[in-house]
Protein backbone atom coordinates (compact mmCIF):
# COMPACT_ATOMS: atom_id res chain seq x y z
CA UNK A 1 0.00 0.00 0.00
CA UNK A 2 2.92 2.76 1.18
CA UNK A 3 4.73 0.99 -1.96
CA UNK A 4 1.70 2.59 -4.73
CA UNK A 5 1.48 5.93 -3.06
CA UNK A 6 5.65 6.13 -3.00
CA UNK A 7 5.09 5.14 -6.69
CA UNK A 8 2.72 7.76 -6.90
CA UNK A 9 4.47 11.01 -5.35
CA UNK A 10 7.75 10.08 -7.60
CA UNK A 11 5.03 10.23 -10.71
CA UNK A 12 3.78 13.46 -9.62
CA UNK A 13 7.60 14.02 -8.65
CA UNK A 14 8.48 13.93 -12.57
CA UNK A 15 5.37 15.26 -13.73
CA UNK A 16 6.27 18.35 -12.07
CA UNK A 17 9.73 18.53 -13.22
CA UNK A 18 8.77 17.85 -16.85
CA UNK A 19 6.47 21.34 -16.32
CA UNK A 20 8.76 23.10 -14.65
CA UNK A 21 11.63 22.44 -17.41
CA UNK A 22 9.12 23.90 -19.99
CA UNK A 23 8.22 26.40 -17.86
CA UNK A 24 11.33 28.27 -16.63
CA UNK A 25 12.85 28.69 -19.91
CA UNK A 26 10.05 30.59 -21.57
CA UNK A 27 9.79 32.73 -18.38
CA UNK A 28 13.73 33.13 -18.55
CA UNK A 29 12.98 34.24 -22.49
CA UNK A 30 9.98 36.59 -21.53
CA UNK A 31 12.08 38.11 -18.71
CA UNK A 32 15.22 38.43 -20.64
CA UNK A 33 13.64 40.17 -23.52
CA UNK A 34 11.72 42.86 -21.18
CA UNK A 35 15.09 43.49 -19.35
CA UNK A 36 17.11 44.20 -22.05
CA UNK A 37 14.32 45.70 -24.89
CA UNK A 38 12.38 47.58 -22.47
CA UNK A 39 14.88 50.48 -22.47
CA UNK A 40 14.76 50.92 -26.31
CA UNK A 41 10.44 51.55 -26.40
CA UNK A 42 9.43 54.68 -27.03
CA UNK A 43 7.26 56.61 -28.87
CA UNK A 44 10.26 57.18 -31.38
CA UNK A 45 10.99 53.34 -31.59
CA UNK A 46 7.64 52.24 -32.72
CA UNK A 47 6.30 55.52 -34.99
CA UNK A 48 10.33 56.87 -36.88
CA UNK A 49 11.66 54.74 -40.07
CA UNK A 50 15.29 53.18 -39.02
CA UNK A 51 17.99 55.75 -39.60
CA UNK A 52 21.82 55.49 -39.73
CA UNK A 53 21.77 52.22 -41.06
CA UNK A 54 19.36 50.64 -39.07
CA UNK A 55 21.30 51.75 -35.89
CA UNK A 56 18.95 54.24 -34.76
CA UNK A 57 15.60 55.50 -35.44
CA UNK A 58 12.81 53.31 -34.92
CA UNK A 59 11.40 50.09 -36.44
CA UNK A 60 7.49 51.83 -37.62
CA UNK A 61 7.88 49.98 -41.15
CA UNK A 62 9.20 46.35 -39.93
CA UNK A 63 5.79 46.72 -37.61
CA UNK A 64 3.60 47.42 -40.35
CA UNK A 65 4.84 45.19 -42.74
CA UNK A 66 4.28 41.98 -40.69
CA UNK A 67 0.79 43.24 -39.53
CA UNK A 68 0.41 43.60 -43.50
CA UNK A 69 1.63 39.77 -44.01
CA UNK A 70 0.09 38.55 -40.74
CA UNK A 71 -3.57 39.88 -42.42
CA UNK A 72 -3.09 38.56 -45.63
CA UNK A 73 -1.80 35.31 -44.44
CA UNK A 74 -5.01 34.82 -42.49
CA UNK A 75 -7.09 36.41 -44.97
CA UNK A 76 -5.96 33.71 -48.00
CA UNK A 77 -5.87 30.54 -45.58
CA UNK A 78 -8.47 31.16 -42.96
CA UNK A 79 -11.50 30.91 -45.28
CA UNK A 80 -9.47 28.04 -48.10
CA UNK A 81 -8.32 26.43 -44.68
CA UNK A 82 -12.23 26.15 -43.59
CA UNK A 83 -13.66 25.23 -46.54
CA UNK A 84 -11.62 22.46 -47.14
CA UNK A 85 -12.32 21.15 -43.56
CA UNK A 86 -15.69 21.38 -43.64
CA UNK A 87 -16.08 19.84 -47.18
CA UNK A 88 -13.17 16.84 -45.80
CA UNK A 89 -15.36 16.40 -42.18
CA UNK A 90 -18.53 16.66 -43.43
CA UNK A 91 -18.55 15.70 -47.03
CA UNK A 92 -15.73 13.54 -48.44
CA UNK A 93 -16.34 10.29 -47.52
CA UNK A 94 -14.20 7.90 -45.96
CA UNK A 95 -12.15 6.01 -48.15
CA UNK A 96 -8.66 5.28 -49.04
CA UNK A 97 -7.53 8.59 -50.69
CA UNK A 98 -9.29 10.81 -48.05
CA UNK A 99 -7.62 9.40 -45.54
CA UNK A 100 -4.38 9.54 -47.54
CA UNK A 101 -5.17 13.61 -47.91
CA UNK A 102 -5.77 14.21 -44.35
CA UNK A 103 -2.80 12.30 -43.64
CA UNK A 104 -0.59 14.53 -46.32
CA UNK A 105 -2.18 17.49 -44.75
CA UNK A 106 -1.27 16.89 -41.32
CA UNK A 107 2.32 15.61 -42.53
CA UNK A 108 2.63 19.34 -44.41
CA UNK A 109 2.46 21.15 -40.85
CA UNK A 110 5.48 19.80 -40.26
CA UNK A 111 7.59 20.39 -43.47
CA UNK A 112 10.47 23.25 -42.69
CA UNK A 113 9.49 27.09 -43.38
CA UNK A 114 12.43 27.36 -45.59
CA UNK A 115 10.90 24.98 -48.37
CA UNK A 116 8.01 26.92 -47.78
CA UNK A 117 10.00 29.75 -48.84
CA UNK A 118 11.90 28.38 -51.77
CA UNK A 119 8.31 27.24 -52.81
CA UNK A 120 7.03 30.65 -53.15
CA UNK A 121 9.69 31.85 -54.37
CA UNK A 122 9.42 29.50 -57.36
CA UNK A 123 5.59 29.64 -57.63
CA UNK A 124 4.49 33.74 -56.88
CA UNK A 125 7.62 35.53 -57.28
CA UNK A 126 8.69 33.86 -60.67
CA UNK A 127 5.99 31.56 -62.28
CA UNK A 128 3.05 34.05 -61.51
CA UNK A 129 5.05 36.90 -61.88
CA UNK A 130 4.29 38.67 -58.49
CA UNK A 131 8.09 39.75 -58.07
CA UNK A 132 9.23 40.52 -54.15
CA UNK A 133 6.08 41.20 -52.74
CA UNK A 134 3.25 41.74 -49.82
CA UNK A 135 1.05 39.77 -52.29
CA UNK A 136 3.74 36.92 -52.51
CA UNK A 137 4.98 36.68 -48.67
CA UNK A 138 1.00 36.68 -47.84
CA UNK A 139 0.58 33.39 -50.59
CA UNK A 140 3.29 32.12 -48.96
CA UNK A 141 2.99 32.05 -45.32
CA UNK A 142 -0.91 31.46 -45.93
CA UNK A 143 0.23 28.37 -48.00
CA UNK A 144 2.29 27.27 -44.75
CA UNK A 145 -1.03 28.17 -42.16
CA UNK A 146 -2.91 25.97 -44.67
CA UNK A 147 -2.30 22.80 -42.83
CA UNK A 148 -2.83 24.04 -39.26
CA UNK A 149 -5.74 25.91 -39.86
CA UNK A 150 -7.23 22.75 -41.72
CA UNK A 151 -6.20 20.37 -38.90
CA UNK A 152 -7.56 22.05 -36.64
CA UNK A 153 -10.86 23.27 -37.91
CA UNK A 154 -11.51 19.69 -38.98
CA UNK A 155 -10.69 18.53 -35.28
CA UNK A 156 -13.27 21.13 -34.46
CA UNK A 157 -16.00 20.05 -36.83
CA UNK A 158 -15.52 16.38 -36.08
CA UNK A 159 -15.79 16.71 -32.60
CA UNK A 160 -19.51 18.63 -32.47
CA UNK A 161 -21.47 15.42 -31.70
CA UNK A 162 -23.21 13.54 -34.59
CA UNK A 163 -26.46 13.22 -32.83
CA UNK A 164 -26.75 17.33 -33.13
CA UNK A 165 -26.37 16.57 -37.08
CA UNK A 166 -29.37 13.97 -37.01
CA UNK A 167 -31.82 16.09 -34.87
CA UNK A 168 -30.87 19.19 -37.17
CA UNK A 169 -31.35 16.89 -40.50
CA UNK A 170 -34.49 14.93 -39.26
CA UNK A 171 -36.66 18.13 -38.76
CA UNK A 172 -35.97 18.84 -42.16
CA UNK A 173 -33.19 20.77 -42.31
CA UNK A 174 -30.65 20.28 -45.02
CA UNK A 175 -27.43 19.01 -45.10
CA UNK A 176 -25.48 22.37 -45.81
CA UNK A 177 -28.25 24.35 -43.25
CA UNK A 178 -27.23 21.53 -40.52
CA UNK A 179 -23.96 22.82 -41.35
CA UNK A 180 -24.32 26.13 -41.26
CA UNK A 181 -26.33 26.84 -37.95
CA UNK A 182 -25.08 23.83 -35.67
CA UNK A 183 -22.02 22.37 -37.00
CA UNK A 184 -19.87 25.81 -37.62
CA UNK A 185 -21.10 27.62 -34.86
CA UNK A 186 -20.51 24.79 -32.43
CA UNK A 187 -16.59 24.58 -33.78
CA UNK A 188 -15.93 28.22 -33.81
CA UNK A 189 -13.55 27.90 -30.48
CA UNK A 190 -11.36 25.40 -31.80
CA UNK A 191 -11.33 26.64 -35.60
CA UNK A 192 -10.47 29.81 -34.09
CA UNK A 193 -7.29 27.86 -32.08
CA UNK A 194 -6.52 26.83 -34.84
CA UNK A 195 -6.49 30.23 -36.48
CA UNK A 196 -4.49 31.55 -33.18
CA UNK A 197 -1.31 28.73 -33.94
CA UNK A 198 -1.24 29.70 -37.63
CA UNK A 199 -0.99 33.76 -36.82
CA UNK A 200 1.50 32.88 -34.14
CA UNK A 201 3.47 31.08 -36.61
CA UNK A 202 2.73 33.85 -39.75
CA UNK A 203 4.17 36.25 -37.72
CA UNK A 204 7.09 34.80 -36.22
CA UNK A 205 8.43 32.86 -39.06
CA UNK A 206 11.57 34.46 -41.42
CA UNK A 207 12.65 31.90 -44.09
CA UNK A 208 8.85 31.57 -46.25
CA UNK A 209 9.63 35.59 -46.46
CA UNK A 210 13.12 35.96 -46.86
CA UNK A 211 12.53 35.16 -50.55
CA UNK A 212 9.29 36.47 -51.24
CA UNK A 213 8.80 39.85 -49.42
CA UNK A 214 11.61 41.19 -47.07
CA UNK A 215 13.15 43.97 -47.99
CA UNK A 216 16.67 44.29 -46.22
CA UNK A 217 16.10 47.92 -45.95
CA UNK A 218 13.05 50.45 -46.73
CA UNK A 219 12.89 53.11 -44.79
CA UNK A 220 8.87 53.63 -45.96
CA UNK A 221 5.44 52.14 -45.63
CA UNK A 222 4.71 49.90 -48.57
CA UNK A 223 2.53 51.77 -51.20
CA UNK A 224 0.87 48.45 -52.69
CA UNK A 225 0.72 44.76 -52.34
CA UNK A 226 2.78 44.40 -55.15
CA UNK A 227 5.67 46.17 -52.90
CA UNK A 228 7.72 44.88 -50.72
CA UNK A 229 8.26 45.43 -47.34
CA UNK A 230 10.10 44.98 -44.21
CA UNK A 231 9.60 42.53 -41.16
CA UNK A 232 10.10 42.11 -38.02
CA UNK A 233 11.17 38.70 -37.90
CA UNK A 234 13.46 39.50 -41.04
CA UNK A 235 14.74 42.67 -40.04
CA UNK A 236 15.74 41.17 -36.63
CA UNK A 237 18.19 38.90 -38.18
CA UNK A 238 19.45 41.41 -40.69
CA UNK A 239 20.29 44.11 -37.36
CA UNK A 240 21.67 40.87 -35.02
CA UNK A 241 23.81 39.36 -37.74
CA UNK A 242 24.09 41.31 -40.94
CA UNK A 243 24.60 45.07 -39.43
CA UNK A 244 27.73 45.71 -37.14
CA UNK A 245 26.91 47.82 -34.20
CA UNK A 246 24.13 47.78 -33.79
CA UNK A 247 23.13 48.57 -30.09
CA UNK A 248 21.84 45.23 -28.36
CA UNK A 249 18.65 47.91 -26.95
CA UNK A 250 17.15 48.10 -30.44
CA UNK A 251 17.55 44.24 -31.32
CA UNK A 252 15.93 43.17 -27.89
CA UNK A 253 13.56 45.96 -28.29
CA UNK A 254 12.80 44.36 -31.71
CA UNK A 255 12.15 41.11 -30.27
CA UNK A 256 10.02 42.30 -27.68
CA UNK A 257 7.60 44.74 -30.62
CA UNK A 258 7.41 41.23 -32.16
CA UNK A 259 6.72 39.34 -28.97
CA UNK A 260 4.23 41.70 -27.95
CA UNK A 261 2.65 41.58 -31.51
CA UNK A 262 2.05 38.15 -31.84
CA UNK A 263 1.13 38.29 -27.88
CA UNK A 264 -1.77 41.35 -28.83
CA UNK A 265 -3.14 39.13 -32.02
CA UNK A 266 -3.43 36.04 -30.24
CA UNK A 267 -5.40 37.77 -27.10
CA UNK A 268 -7.36 39.27 -29.49
CA UNK A 269 -8.83 35.86 -31.11
CA UNK A 270 -8.70 34.38 -27.19
CA UNK A 271 -10.93 36.72 -26.68
CA UNK A 272 -13.54 36.01 -29.83
CA UNK A 273 -12.82 32.24 -28.91
CA UNK A 274 -13.85 32.68 -25.29
CA UNK A 275 -17.03 34.76 -26.07
CA UNK A 276 -17.99 31.83 -28.22
CA UNK A 277 -17.28 29.10 -26.03
CA UNK A 278 -19.29 30.63 -22.84
CA UNK A 279 -22.05 30.96 -25.38
CA UNK A 280 -21.35 27.03 -25.83
CA UNK A 281 -24.77 25.43 -24.24
CA UNK A 282 -24.34 21.87 -23.92
CA UNK B 1 -58.94 3.41 -41.85
CA UNK B 2 -56.58 5.42 -44.23
CA UNK B 3 -53.26 3.90 -44.76
CA UNK B 4 -50.69 5.99 -43.87
CA UNK B 5 -47.56 3.67 -45.00
CA UNK B 6 -47.46 0.92 -46.80
CA UNK B 7 -44.40 -1.41 -46.65
CA UNK B 8 -44.00 -4.46 -48.86
CA UNK B 9 -41.14 -6.84 -48.80
CA UNK B 10 -38.60 -4.64 -47.55
CA UNK B 11 -35.26 -5.47 -47.10
CA UNK B 12 -32.68 -3.63 -45.51
CA UNK B 13 -28.66 -4.27 -45.37
CA UNK B 14 -25.75 -2.53 -43.52
CA UNK B 15 -23.25 -3.77 -45.33
CA UNK B 16 -23.13 -7.68 -45.36
CA UNK B 17 -25.34 -7.83 -42.62
CA UNK B 18 -29.07 -8.25 -42.85
CA UNK B 19 -31.23 -6.03 -40.55
CA UNK B 20 -34.38 -6.25 -42.07
CA UNK B 21 -35.78 -9.53 -43.56
CA UNK B 22 -38.83 -9.60 -46.12
CA UNK B 23 -40.95 -7.03 -43.86
CA UNK B 24 -44.56 -5.97 -44.82
CA UNK B 25 -47.35 -4.33 -42.49
CA UNK B 26 -49.84 -1.30 -43.28
CA UNK B 27 -49.44 1.82 -40.55
CA UNK B 28 -52.91 2.88 -40.33
CA UNK B 29 -53.34 6.98 -40.32
CA UNK B 30 -54.16 8.23 -36.71
CA UNK B 31 -53.04 5.35 -34.84
CA UNK B 32 -50.23 4.59 -32.02
CA UNK B 33 -48.66 1.28 -33.72
CA UNK B 34 -45.71 -0.07 -31.01
CA UNK B 35 -42.87 -1.48 -32.19
CA UNK B 36 -40.89 -3.94 -29.91
CA UNK B 37 -38.41 -6.36 -29.64
CA UNK B 38 -35.58 -7.14 -28.10
CA UNK B 39 -32.17 -5.35 -29.01
CA UNK B 40 -31.07 -5.99 -32.48
CA UNK B 41 -34.42 -7.40 -33.74
CA UNK B 42 -34.21 -4.18 -36.46
CA UNK B 43 -36.68 -2.11 -34.69
CA UNK B 44 -35.27 1.30 -34.92
CA UNK B 45 -34.02 0.25 -38.62
CA UNK B 46 -37.15 0.26 -39.34
CA UNK B 47 -38.68 3.70 -38.00
CA UNK B 48 -35.57 5.00 -39.22
CA UNK B 49 -36.74 4.10 -42.91
CA UNK B 50 -39.55 5.46 -42.61
CA UNK B 51 -38.02 8.92 -42.50
CA UNK B 52 -34.92 8.12 -44.64
CA UNK B 53 -32.67 8.17 -41.41
CA UNK B 54 -30.61 4.92 -42.08
CA UNK B 55 -28.86 6.61 -45.43
CA UNK B 56 -26.89 8.63 -43.07
CA UNK B 57 -25.44 5.20 -42.11
CA UNK B 58 -22.23 4.46 -44.92
CA UNK B 59 -22.83 1.00 -46.06
CA UNK B 60 -27.07 0.92 -46.26
CA UNK B 61 -28.49 -0.96 -48.74
CA UNK B 62 -32.23 -1.60 -49.25
CA UNK B 63 -34.88 -3.13 -51.73
CA UNK B 64 -38.87 -3.20 -51.44
CA UNK B 65 -41.96 -0.94 -51.21
CA UNK B 66 -41.98 2.18 -48.53
CA UNK B 67 -44.92 4.68 -49.22
CA UNK B 68 -46.40 7.40 -47.94
CA UNK B 69 -49.57 7.91 -48.65
CA UNK B 70 -48.99 6.50 -52.11
CA UNK B 71 -46.04 8.01 -52.51
CA UNK B 72 -42.53 5.87 -52.78
CA UNK B 73 -40.25 7.58 -49.87
CA UNK B 74 -37.09 7.09 -51.60
CA UNK B 75 -38.77 9.79 -54.54
CA UNK B 76 -39.90 12.32 -51.94
CA UNK B 77 -36.83 14.82 -51.33
CA UNK B 78 -35.59 14.26 -47.76
CA UNK B 79 -36.24 18.08 -46.56
CA UNK B 80 -39.91 17.32 -47.38
CA UNK B 81 -40.05 13.92 -46.15
CA UNK B 82 -38.78 14.40 -43.22
CA UNK B 83 -40.61 17.76 -42.38
CA UNK B 84 -43.49 15.05 -42.86
CA UNK B 85 -42.64 12.59 -40.64
CA UNK B 86 -40.54 13.80 -37.58
CA UNK B 87 -38.75 11.90 -34.86
CA UNK B 88 -38.26 11.68 -31.59
CA UNK B 89 -34.95 10.65 -30.24
CA UNK B 90 -33.96 7.88 -27.66
CA UNK B 91 -32.17 10.32 -25.41
CA UNK B 92 -33.39 13.95 -25.52
CA UNK B 93 -31.37 15.77 -27.56
CA UNK B 94 -31.46 19.01 -27.44
CA UNK B 95 -29.78 21.71 -29.92
CA UNK B 96 -27.14 23.76 -27.84
CA UNK B 97 -29.78 26.53 -28.08
CA UNK B 98 -32.35 28.22 -26.03
CA UNK B 99 -35.47 26.83 -25.37
CA UNK B 100 -37.51 29.00 -28.05
CA UNK B 101 -34.76 28.40 -30.66
CA UNK B 102 -34.92 24.87 -30.30
CA UNK B 103 -38.63 24.84 -30.85
CA UNK B 104 -38.08 27.19 -33.93
CA UNK B 105 -35.82 25.60 -35.19
CA UNK B 106 -37.01 23.49 -38.11
CA UNK B 107 -39.58 26.27 -38.66
CA UNK B 108 -36.70 28.83 -39.15
CA UNK B 109 -35.08 26.04 -41.22
CA UNK B 110 -38.22 25.70 -43.35
CA UNK B 111 -38.05 30.14 -44.14
CA UNK B 112 -40.66 30.68 -41.63
CA UNK B 113 -38.92 34.76 -39.90
CA UNK B 114 -41.56 36.66 -38.98
CA UNK B 115 -41.37 36.87 -35.32
CA UNK B 116 -45.05 36.62 -34.58
CA UNK B 117 -45.18 33.46 -36.24
CA UNK B 118 -42.53 31.93 -34.56
CA UNK B 119 -43.80 32.90 -30.58
CA UNK B 120 -47.45 31.41 -32.15
CA UNK B 121 -45.59 28.26 -32.89
CA UNK B 122 -43.40 27.91 -29.92
CA UNK B 123 -46.76 28.05 -27.66
CA UNK B 124 -48.64 25.70 -29.75
CA UNK B 125 -46.21 23.10 -29.74
CA UNK B 126 -44.99 23.42 -26.21
CA UNK B 127 -48.63 23.07 -25.35
CA UNK B 128 -49.19 20.42 -27.20
CA UNK B 129 -46.15 18.45 -25.79
CA UNK B 130 -47.77 19.92 -22.07
CA UNK B 131 -44.27 21.40 -20.66
CA UNK B 132 -45.29 25.37 -21.89
CA UNK B 133 -46.40 25.53 -18.14
CA UNK B 134 -43.31 24.65 -17.05
CA UNK B 135 -41.28 26.76 -19.25
CA UNK B 136 -42.88 30.18 -20.44
CA UNK B 137 -40.91 32.21 -18.00
CA UNK B 138 -38.23 31.10 -18.99
CA UNK B 139 -37.89 30.42 -23.00
CA UNK B 140 -34.45 32.16 -23.72
CA UNK B 141 -32.85 29.94 -21.48
CA UNK B 142 -30.27 27.11 -22.75
CA UNK B 143 -32.72 24.03 -23.21
CA UNK B 144 -29.68 22.08 -21.24
CA UNK B 145 -31.15 24.03 -18.15
CA UNK B 146 -33.89 21.67 -17.97
CA UNK B 147 -34.44 18.30 -16.21
CA UNK B 148 -33.81 15.31 -18.94
CA UNK B 149 -38.44 14.41 -19.04
CA UNK B 150 -38.34 18.30 -19.67
CA UNK B 151 -35.90 17.95 -22.55
CA UNK B 152 -37.34 15.24 -24.25
CA UNK B 153 -40.86 16.81 -23.33
CA UNK B 154 -39.31 20.01 -25.43
CA UNK B 155 -37.49 17.83 -27.90
CA UNK B 156 -41.39 16.40 -28.93
CA UNK B 157 -42.62 20.03 -29.06
CA UNK B 158 -39.84 20.79 -31.14
CA UNK B 159 -40.95 18.04 -33.42
CA UNK B 160 -44.62 19.08 -33.09
CA UNK B 161 -43.71 22.81 -34.46
CA UNK B 162 -42.78 21.59 -37.68
CA UNK B 163 -45.92 20.45 -38.34
CA UNK B 164 -45.39 16.72 -39.05
CA UNK B 165 -48.38 13.87 -40.02
CA UNK B 166 -46.53 11.10 -38.75
CA UNK B 167 -44.23 11.31 -35.17
CA UNK B 168 -41.64 8.15 -34.88
CA UNK B 169 -40.95 7.80 -31.38
CA UNK B 170 -37.58 5.99 -31.32
CA UNK B 171 -37.86 4.54 -27.12
CA UNK B 172 -38.57 8.15 -26.32
CA UNK B 173 -38.09 7.19 -22.42
CA UNK B 174 -35.14 5.28 -22.24
CA UNK B 175 -33.21 7.55 -20.33
CA UNK B 176 -36.52 9.21 -18.15
CA UNK B 177 -37.63 8.40 -14.84
CA UNK B 178 -41.49 6.81 -13.98
CA UNK B 179 -43.25 10.19 -13.73
CA UNK B 180 -41.39 12.00 -17.11
CA UNK B 181 -42.33 8.86 -19.14
CA UNK B 182 -45.77 9.15 -17.98
CA UNK B 183 -45.76 12.66 -19.18
CA UNK B 184 -44.57 11.27 -22.48
CA UNK B 185 -46.89 8.66 -22.87
CA UNK B 186 -50.09 10.91 -21.91
CA UNK B 187 -48.67 13.42 -24.87
CA UNK B 188 -48.46 10.09 -27.12
CA UNK B 189 -52.08 9.21 -26.65
CA UNK B 190 -53.44 13.04 -26.82
CA UNK B 191 -51.47 13.54 -29.87
CA UNK B 192 -52.81 10.46 -32.07
CA UNK B 193 -56.06 12.56 -32.55
CA UNK B 194 -54.16 14.79 -34.90
CA UNK B 195 -50.74 12.56 -35.71
CA UNK B 196 -50.10 9.30 -36.64
CA UNK B 197 -47.14 7.49 -33.78
CA UNK B 198 -45.22 4.72 -34.25
CA UNK B 199 -43.50 4.10 -31.13
CA UNK B 200 -40.46 1.72 -31.12
CA UNK B 201 -39.58 0.74 -27.12
CA UNK B 202 -37.54 -1.23 -25.18
CA UNK B 203 -40.21 -1.71 -22.77
CA UNK B 204 -43.00 -4.21 -23.23
CA UNK B 205 -45.76 -3.14 -20.58
CA UNK B 206 -45.31 0.79 -22.21
CA UNK B 207 -46.71 -0.94 -25.45
CA UNK B 208 -49.22 -2.22 -23.46
CA UNK B 209 -50.49 1.02 -22.18
CA UNK B 210 -50.38 3.34 -25.21
CA UNK B 211 -50.54 0.76 -28.68
CA UNK B 212 -53.34 0.58 -30.72
CA UNK B 213 -51.74 -2.52 -32.69
CA UNK B 214 -48.36 -4.32 -31.38
CA UNK B 215 -46.03 -5.28 -34.22
CA UNK B 216 -43.68 -8.21 -32.73
CA UNK B 217 -39.51 -8.02 -34.21
CA UNK B 218 -37.35 -10.67 -33.74
CA UNK B 219 -33.68 -10.70 -35.58
CA UNK B 220 -34.93 -8.62 -38.67
CA UNK B 221 -38.30 -10.27 -38.91
CA UNK B 222 -41.80 -8.87 -38.18
CA UNK B 223 -43.07 -12.01 -36.09
CA UNK B 224 -46.46 -10.77 -35.49
CA UNK B 225 -48.89 -7.89 -35.95
CA UNK B 226 -52.20 -7.64 -33.96
CA UNK B 227 -54.23 -5.69 -32.03
CA UNK B 228 -52.21 -4.66 -28.81
CA UNK B 229 -55.26 -6.29 -26.42
CA UNK B 230 -54.53 -9.40 -28.72
CA UNK B 231 -51.33 -9.28 -28.67
CA UNK B 232 -50.67 -9.06 -24.91
CA UNK B 233 -53.94 -11.64 -24.34
CA UNK B 234 -53.43 -14.51 -26.79
CA UNK B 235 -50.54 -13.95 -29.51
CA UNK B 236 -50.40 -16.29 -31.74
CA UNK B 237 -46.56 -16.97 -32.01
CA UNK B 238 -44.89 -18.37 -28.92
CA UNK B 239 -41.77 -16.06 -29.41
CA UNK B 240 -44.24 -13.56 -28.99
CA UNK B 241 -45.48 -15.01 -26.03
CA UNK B 242 -41.97 -15.41 -24.47
CA UNK B 243 -40.99 -12.34 -24.73
CA UNK B 244 -43.42 -10.95 -23.62
CA UNK B 245 -43.38 -12.59 -20.87
CA UNK B 246 -39.78 -11.91 -20.50
CA UNK B 247 -38.49 -15.25 -21.22
CA UNK B 248 -35.88 -13.62 -23.55
CA UNK B 249 -34.62 -10.67 -24.90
Amino acid sequence: MHNSQRTQKIAFLFLFLATLLIVVPVGLIVVIIIQKGLPAINWQFLTDIPRQGMRAGGIFPAIVGTMYLVAGAIVFALPIGLLAAIYLSEYSKDNFLNRLIKLAIVNLAGVPSVVYGLFGLALFVIFLKFGASILSGSLTLGIMILPIIITASREALESVPDSFREVSLSLGASKWQTIRHIVLPNAVPGILTGTILGLGRAAGETAPILFTVAAFYLPRLPHSIFDQAMALPYHLYVISTQVPNVDEKIRYGTALVLLVLVLFMNLVAIIIRYKFRKKKKW
Amino acid sequence: MVTKFDIENLNIWFKEVRALKDVSLKIQANEILSVIGPSNSGKTTFIRMLNRMNELQYNFRMNGKVELDGFDVRKIDLEPLRKRVGMVFALPLPLPLSIFDNVVYGARMHGINNKNKLKEIVERSLKQAYIWDEVKDRLGVSAYKLSGGQQQRLCIARTLAVGPEVILYDEPCSGLDPISTAKVEETMLKLKEKYTIVLVTNNVKQAARVGDRTAFFLNGELVELDKTDQIFTAPRDKRTDGYIRGKFG
